[in-house]
């Protein structure tokens, strides 16, 4: 009994002295130049806890991402941890094995997060978790609180009163909404951040259910909704508007609201720190809709299958999965953590948490990305065509059924 | 062929071939050839799956929505080549003889039509998006400053201008080549050719198709040649002026956007497919290289030995 006692001391206090000689160098990679800063601070929060592992944070062009880090695990030079995609852009890195599974055993606090985070981070084919989530997206009408104040319009509750605040501020010689549609994917972000209401709950829980499909007259009738406003409160030509252009329209206070990402709000600020912004859920028909917001979640963390130092890795994964680690990424990176229980300083941040209260996800990202043509690559192009008079809303309906039913089995008929 | 020894010169020849020779080898050659034998194989995402043989190319060219995304993209690569053979070409030929007529202000001319030639093709597209913004473009405004503002146009918003706008773009900075090329063919006309043609005509039009045009016809290989290369290799300017998916509605995707996208996924469709993505370049390649070659072949036999 002693000498076990003894020897398990013995045992015990090589590891302790032999701990510092066999520290962990990890690896992190990320697409997020800009938070550089932010991101070494979190690591030294970690490091400062975790004597003898370190993290070193390496980032890559955004666009280029996923290529290179798929090469990199492909080539067995990936590195122990990384920022991933969520949904279609999560299976290519997933569905290749590369990506260490993650349960509640190895990290617990993901049994506190909720089902869609974990959704966006799972792989379609098997279900499996693979990474921590770790910010959500809103996709809401952004308004400049001065100009709706000195033209006496609120917030609007229905789409009539949409329509009415937009006619108000034309009136006064001030351009709605900066929105433009050159860039392709906007057309995507102006659909669903304006017509979620209008397309309602219900018709995004029969189209789950394979009930219904984009014929439904819910989400003809929104795209109509939505292009009549473009035609009468977007700029002059918008469709020949850029993405860029039409940020500067809106942060340089020429138009009232921009339909979009809540990751706007700090580019607004950053273009004019001056501007005074608030949010809100684009109405539906009547006050009683519900008012929905498009919601989605970034990305994750994920650590690498094949990695050398795997358990230090798990460590890591579960600080990012910490209360305390989605509090700091809230507060430094102005940013929605999907780590429940956070808070939000920032008022805007706290009325876009309260929206996403009530929303349903972000639709053709978070369903329709899974194969081609991709919902998203539809919606874009139909939408551009819509907006330039050259198609239906019902006709959309129809091309996206039945391009969607190449790969989505529910359309298959 | 002499026999070349191991030593002294031999070595030193072999010293100086052999690395650039690898160089090409690894970085041309090697890429090449496996993205040829990348075609014949399914990939999930970048893993590389079974041999499936011409199933790639079947799908690129057979398949919906494969199918009408090559279709559209060959179609407007064709549209683009043609336009550019008139604009970027006809209209370098025709600045070359005015510069070669030497007008008053030529030398000047010379240096003002080959400068856009020198500007990267990211700050042409910028400067062109620039011009052609709907509310602040230089275009739309002037076209309102002269009282012709119904011709004023969201011109990168519309199927039908989107398209043009880019090859009017890609005239403008590109027509300083074919015209230095023509120049350079026209100068070496020798002098008693051009005395002997005076003696018969006055005409400016007989001179230049009967004596001009044939005899820069080494000229208009090169400018050709390298103008349907150019074309259907087009990625750049529609890349940074239309973005990855050819907005809009795909009406100014050319072969090279789409191969990208079909490869490298972009943010709208999560999917990469190498397979696939090999499969197109394979095919951009081998018809480019045919038809190039047959055009080489072709504009070589018409041209003149003097």
């Amino acid at each position: 009994m002693n000498n076990r006692l003894i020897r398990i001391g013995t045992a015990l206090a090589a590891v302790l002295i032999a701990a510092p000689a066999l520290a962990q160098d990890l690896t992190f990679w990320s697409w997020r130049q800009e938070d550089r800063a932010a991101y070494e601070q979190f690591i030294d929060t970690f490091e400062a806890a975790n004597p003898g592992i370190t993290v070193k944070f390496e980032t890559f062009e955004a666009a280029n991402y996923n290529t290179i880090l798929a090469t990199a695990l492909a080539g067995g030079t990936g590195p122990d941890l990384m920022m991933v995609r969520a949904y279609g852009g999560l299976e290519n890195v997933a569905s290749a094995g590369y990506l260490e599974p993650l349960t509640t055993e190895t990290v617990p606090a993901l049994a506190e997060f909720s089902a869609a985070s974990l959704a966006a981070e799972s792989g379609r084919a098997d279900g499996t978790l693979y990474a921590v989530p770790f910010a959500s997206q809103t996709q809401l009408v952004i308004y400049n609180r001065a100009l709706f104040d000195a033209n006496g319009i609120a917030e609007p509750q229905t789409w009539e009163e949409l329509v009415a605040a937009s006619q108000k501020l034309k009136d006064a010689g001030v351009i709605p909404f900066a929105n433009g549609t050159a860039t392709a994917w906007q057309n995507e972000t102006v659909t669903f951040g304006l017509g979620s209401s209008l397309m309602g709950k219900d018709f995004y829980d029969e189209l789950m259910a394979g009930t219904t499909d984009f014929t439904d007259a819910r989400f003809t009738g929104a795209l109509a909704a939505v292009a009549e406003v473009a035609a009468q409160y977007f700029p002059d030509g918008f469709i020949g508007l850029d993405y860029p252009s039409a940020q500067q329209l809106f942060s340089s206070g020429m138009a009232g609201m921009f339909i979009g990402g809540s990751y706007e709000l700090a580019t607004f600020k950053t273009q004019n720190p001056d501007i005074e912004l608030g949010v809100f859920a684009a109405p539906g028909k009547t006050a009683e809709d519900a008012k929905l917001v498009g919601l989605y979640f970034d990305g994750g963390y994920a650590a690498n299958a094949a990695g050398a130092n795997k358990e230090a890795s798990l460590k890591f994964l579960n600080y990012l999965a910490s209360k305390e680690f989605g509090q700091a990424f809230a507060d430094t990176l102005s940013n929605i953590s999907t780590v429940p229980g956070v808070t939000f300083d920032n008022p805007l941040l706290a009325e876009v948490n309260e929206l996403n209260q009530s929303s349903i996800p972000y639709l053709m990202l978070a369903h329709f990305r899974y194969g081609e043509p991709s919902g998203s690559v539809l919606i874009q192009g139909e939408m551009q065509k819509l907006f330039s008079g050259q198609t239906t809303p019902e006709a959309i309906g129809t091309t996206l059924t039945e391009g969607l039913a190449a790969w989505y089995e529910p359309f298959k008929k | 062929m002499p026999h070349l020894r191991m030593t002294g010169r031999g070595l030193w020849i072999t010293a100086l071939i052999v690395p650039p020779l690898a160089f090409v080898a690894l970085f041309i050659v090697y890429p090449i050839i496996s993205a040829f034998a990348y075609a014949f194989f399914d990939w999930q995402g970048l893993r590389r799956g079974d041999f499936v043989g011409l199933e790639n190319f079947h799908t690129v060219l057979f398949v919906e929505p494969y199918r009408s995304w090559t279709i559209n993209a060959f179609k407007n690569n064709v549209i683009v080549f043609f336009a550019l053979m008139v604009l970027q070409n006809g209209l370098g030929f025709i600045l070359a003889y005015a510069l070669w007529r030497g007008l008053p202000g030529a030398r000047f001319h010379r240096i003002a039509v080959f400068l856009p030639v020198v500007l990267s093709t990211i700050i042409v597209a910028y400067l062109f998006k620039l011009f052609l913004h709907p509310l602040f473009g230089v275009v739309n405004i002037s076209l309102r400053g002269i009282g012709m503002g119904w011709l004023a146009q969201p011109w990168l918003g519309q199927g039908n201008t989107a398209i043009w706008s880019l090859i009017v773009a890609q005239a403008w900075h590109m027509v300083g080549f074919p015209t230095l090329v023509f120049l350079a063919g026209m100068q070496r006309i020798p002098g008693e050719i051009l005395d002997a043609v005076r003696m018969e005509t006055e005409s400016e039009w007989v001179k230049i198709t009967g004596i001009v045009w044939p005899l820069v016809a080494p000229s208009a290989t090169i400018v050709f040649t390298l103008l349907f290369v150019g074309a259907f290799n087009w990625f750049e300017l529609p890349y940074i002026m239309a973005g990855l998916d050819g907005s809009p509605f795909g009406s100014t995707d050319v072969l090279g956007l789409y191969f990208y996208r079909t490869a490298f996924g972009n943010v709208s469709s999560g999917q990469q497919d190498f397979g696939l993505g090999s499969a197109l370049a394979v095919l951009i390649f081998l018809f480019v290289a045919v038809i190039a070659s047959v055009i080489t072949v072709r504009l070589r036999a018409r041209e003149i030995q003097l």
